[in-house]
């Protein structure tokens, strides 16, 4: 910073936007965006067509979309909360009745040339909407049993809309992100014990006699894939191999045999992590994940910063929504879970999943530029 | 506060989010170590055994050769197409995809199915061979759409002169489960081992070794590049020259086409088969593409049996031939006299059992070459009779009667030479007087191939034991004189000669004056062997002539012989099964098979001329 504003009065306007902005977080995604884009030019075999290009032009578009949203006044996005949540919801019931269907599960919904994954854009829309909720709640409220049951209907009703589509990845991690949220939200520890332990016994007779044959078998596999090599468990056994022969320092950039010769299924969206294995080994996988859990730090640091719950608790819904990403993508590669189809935030290609996590960005570096601000807890503005 | 409660709570619990954060990249980051370091090993060869595949290169089968290089056996190039169940992504389907292209009928895709079952999965199994060029060039230009289908030029075996030869060269095929085994080379789809012949015999020379294919394949089998570093190239196996003479053989084979018959010509200074001949025949092609089990069934029930080596595995009685050797013996062991004569009245009789002459007048008193000149069969009953069996047996082992020879050719028979051993061993019975008289004419138990009887004319001509070879590996040893004194020899051959050259031999009418070859002279000797008992009653009213009783039960004809007679170069025999007259209609064929020895020597093919020359005929 230049020496004339050095003093008493803290810069304003663009130089104040400039100071206060959190160009480190920037930094750190502006490196995984490359790190995405140099992995999906490997994938081609040394070519920028069809997806290097194409995630680099959207990469782009999502750090705009991520400059905008920093700019909009948190204020406004509070005002927005319920109101998103209640436009996502519809176009959840859309997807339900009009959704098309991709890979066997409807998530798109087309309206004119535009498609909308409307269960991406309730991730967003889940963490404004509770954040708002416990904004305006005591702390009290927020930590007994009765202040539980708004934020059970608006996690529950699009997970179960989510689950039906199936897309069990997305509805697990929008189920992960509320609870998330809510724990944050100061709920009390017996309830939390409770709940676990409730979930602890209802997992095995869920197994039992919730789930359908073919469902139990995707679990078996899951827990067994060589006991199919080349049917269900052939994604995971494959994705096993390009890790493990990948070693400490990898085989080398555009070296890795499994992905080059397409024994990868999936491998320049959900599976993009075990070519970067295969490639560049466990330091390589280790850098990502580093550069990963420097993000989550630094998103944790900038809701703890915050003067005021509504930012406080989006921005920390916001770092469980990516760390739930990059949890579920790596144990699914790495063979700790089942193959629930949640791409690696930022690496992946695809469109949509760029576009939620810098919007999610977006906030949070606008929460950030207004962490001092003090918002009233019974109205909202606008 | 209500507010700093909240934004108490918060912080606290930011920490437990951090630490659960950070407990989630531990424990991936754990898990990667696991993976990519403890587990490595086990990952990077499963990673290679994906990359890389091992095609088995298959090696170029050696050719069969006739002594002037003609080719006997050959390899064609095949279009075959293949299918690796593992990389097809569903067998079914890939047929179906495939059947868009080429024809499989119902039968094929069973057997296809049943091939994909019984085998592990990477291994390919054949969809159709021998496809024409067109269809080969557009399965090639539709493989990448065709998973797991392989088109690949294999080779074929080829027999240029198909049933000429087959008894010789045999034929291959597919090595049988059995045998087969886990050798990933006879188990190779494309890959065919020798079944029968000498590509049998000698498919370990011929075979060659394989080699090995690196490549570098994607996901769908698709080989994406071959690496050339660790590729061993097959060694082709080798050629085998064989000392036979395809001209000479396929004279031989037309000079007998209308009867079930075979011949052997020799070279007798050498040992040298120029011509092994078997008919009727079958075409080894049919074998080596794959015969239907009707055509097989067919060549099976044929009574002249296409399919047996005759010339080296059918015995015969040696019948008259066999007096020429009973000839040597009785001079060798001093029973008779050259200059004795035998009065023959047309029977004699030896206890209460009379034995007859094949001339119902009898021949009058004939001494030892009249006899053999004339056939005589009383003379040889009693040379016979004072010789005793053990003797007889001896002078007939040492002439190649009863051996083994070891031509390479699969299915050599030894015949049987008959002694009181031999037959106590054989039905516990003590020899009879009666059965060396009969044995004195070539007749009872005694049985020799064709190719024995070949070894015997060359021995008598030569005096040296001549042995026999059909493949040429280095050259022959030195033949070994045989021990009885040259007059004995010129005795037997210059009434072989007479049989042949003078009036009042047996053959002399039917080979129409004799060899008539320049102005060689030839020496041979006939034989009718008899394939039913004569019955006292049937002597009574009259013994059947030949084509009076069915062709299965009329005596075999055989002629042996050999010329020039002075300095004998070349020997021939021949028998036709059920051809009745030894003389009539095995003489003639001999003779001339004897006579195209002599063309092939000066360069003429003899197959040019037969083919207006047709075989005479009388009864």
């Amino acid at each position: 910073m230049s020496s004339v504003f050095m003093g008493s009065s803290r810069p304003r306007g663009v130089l104040a936007f400039l100071h206060n902005f959190d160009w480190t977080l920037v930094a750190l995604l502006m490196l995984l965006g490359g790190i995405g884009v140099g992995m999906l030019y490997s994938v081609a075999e040394g070519d920028w067509s069809p997806w290097a290009v194409r995630h680099a032009i959207r990469f782009s578009l999502g750090v705009g979309l991520m400059m905008i949203a920093a700019l909009i006044d948190i204020r406004i996005w509070m005002a927005i909360a319920y109101p998103a949540w209640a436009g996502v919801m519809v176009l959840l019931l859309g997807v339900e009745f009009f959704g098309s269907a991709a890979m066997g599960a409807e998530r798109w919904l087309e309206i004119g040339p535009i498609r909308v994954q409307p269960s991406e854009l309730m991730k967003i829309a889940l963490v404004l909407a509770l954040a708002r909720y416990y904004h305006g709640l005591s702390s009290d409220r927020a930590s007994g049993f009765l202040g539980l049951i708004p934020p059970a209907i608006l996690i529950g009703a699009p997970v179960l809309l989510i689950l039906r589509q199936p897309d069990l990845g997305t509805a697990v991690l929008l189920a992960l992100t509320g609870v998330v949220i809510v724990f944050m939200a100061g709920l009390n520890w017996w309830i939390i014990i409770f709940g676990a332990g409730a979930a602890a016994v209802g997992a095995p007779l869920f197994y039992t006699f919730g789930l359908q044959d073919y469902q139990r078998q995707r679990i078996f596999t899951f827990l067994n894939p060589e006991a199919d090599p080349m049917g269900e468990g052939y994604q995971i056994l494959q994705s096993k191999i390009a890790l493990g022969s990948g070693g400490v320092w990898g085989k080398g950039y555009m070296e890795g045999t499994q992905a080059q010769l397409d024994f990868l299924p999936e491998k320049h969206t959900d599976f993009i992590f075990t070519m970067l294995g295969e490639e560049f080994g466990l330091m390589g996988c280790l850098f990502v994940l580093i550069l990963y859990a420097l993000v989550s730090a630094r998103l944790i640091m900038i809701a703890t910063s915050c003067r005021n719950q509504f930012s406080r608790l989006a921005v920390a819904g916001i770092a469980a929504t990516f760390v739930s990403y990059v949890f579920i993508n790596i144990a699914m590669v790495t063979g700790l879970a089942p193959v629930v189809g949640v791409p690696l935030p930022l690496i992946s290609y695809g469109g949509t999943v760029i576009i939620t996590v810098m919007a999610g960005f977006g906030i949070a570096l606008s929460a950030h530029l207004n962490r001092g601000r003090e918002l009233d807890r019974s109205r909202s503005f606008v | 506060m209500k507010r700093n409660d909240r934004e108490t709570t918060f912080s606290r619990r930011s920490f437990i989010l951090a630490g659960g954060g950070g407990l989630i990249f531990t424990g991936l980051g754990a898990r990667l170590v696991s993976l990519q370091i403890s587990q490595t090993e086990r990952y990077r060869t499963l990673s290679e055994d994906n990359q890389f595949n091992f095609r088995l290169l298959t090696p170029s089968r050696g050719r069969i050769l006739d002594r002037n290089g003609e080719v006997l056996a050959d390899n064609q190039d095949a279009y075959n197409v293949l299918m690796v169940p593992d990389q097809t992504g569903g067998v079914e389907e890939a047929i179906d995809r495939l059947s868009a292209h080429i024809e499989i009928s119902d039968g094929q895709r069973q057997r296809i199915l049943r091939e994909v079952q019984r085998n592990p999965s990477f291994r390919p199994v054949t969809i159709a061979e021998n496809l024409d060029w067109e269809t080969f060039a557009r399965l090639n230009v539709h493989a990448p759409d065709l998973p797991g289908i392989l088109p690949v030029v294999g080779e074929v075996r080829y027999y240029p002169h198909g049933p000429i030869l087959a008894h010789t060269t045999g034929y291959v095929g597919k090595a049988s489960e059995e045998v087969a085994g886990n050798d990933p080379l006879l188990r190779h789809p494309g890959f065919r081992i020798g079944r029968d012949g000498l590509e049998l015999s000698l498919d370990e020379r011929l075979r060659g070794e394989a080699g090995a294919l690196k490549v570098e394949v994607d996901a769908y089998g698709r080989v994406v590049r071959e690496l050339p570093d660790p590729k061993t190239q097959p060694a082709p196996g080798d050629d085998i020259r064989l000392t036979l003479d395809l001209k000479l053989q396929q004279y031989a084979a037309q000079r007998m086409e209308d009867e079930a018959a075979s011949a052997v010509a020799m070279d007798v200074r050498n040992g040298d088969i120029l011509a092994l001949a078997s008919v009727p025949s079958y075409d080894p092609n049919s074998f080596a593409k794959g015969m239907s089990q009707k055509e097989y069934d067919a060549l099976r029930a044929d009574e002249r049996q296409p399919l047996f080596k005759k010339a080296v595995g059918g015995l015969y009685p040696p019948a008259s031939t066999f007096k020429l050797l009973v000839a040597l013996a009785a001079q060798r062991h001093g029973v008779m006299d050259p200059g004795e004569r035998v009065f023959c009245s047309g029977r004699i009789r030896l206890g209460n059992h009379p034995f007859h002459c094949w001339k119902r007048g009898g021949h009058g008193a004939l001494d030892m070459a009249g006899a053999i000149q004339h056939s005589c069969d009383i003379y040889y009953y009693e040379a016979a009779r004072r010789l005793g069996i053990e003797k007889i047996a001896e002078t007939a082992r040492e002439f190649g009667l009863g051996e083994k020879f070891d031509i390479s050719v699969p299915g050599v028979q030894s015949g049987t030479v008959p002694d009181e051993a031999w037959k106590l061993a054989r039905f516990g019975e003590r020899w009879q007087g009666g059965e060396t008289l009969i044995a004195g004419i070539g007749q009872g138990y005694l049985s020799t191939s064709p190719l024995q009887l070949a070894v015997m004319t060359a021995r008598l001509a030569t005096g040296r034991a001549v042995t026999p070879r059909v493949v040429t590996d280095g050259s022959p040893g030195a033949f070994a004189h045989l021990n009885y004194n040259d007059e004995s020899f010129a005795l037997v051959r210059e009434a072989m000669m007479s049989v042949c050259e003078q009036p009042g031999g047996t053959a002399y009418y039917a080979l129409g004056g004799g060899f008539e070859y320049g102005d060689m002279l030839m020496a041979g000797k006939s034989g009718t062997g008899q394939v039913r008992r004569i019955s006292l009653s049937e002597r009574a009213t009259g013994v059947l002539k030949g084509d009076q009783v069915p062709w299965k039960y009329r005596d075999h004809a055989l002629f042996v012989c050999f010329a020039p007679y002075e300095d004998p170069r070349y020997a021939v025999a021949v028998v036709v099964e059920h051809g009745v007259g030894g003389s009539s209609n095995a003489g003639p064929r001999a003779r001339d098979i004897l006579r195209a020895c002599f063309e092939r020597e000066a360069g003429r093919d003899p197959t040019a001329v037969a083919a207006a020359d047709t075989p005479e005929r009388d009864t």
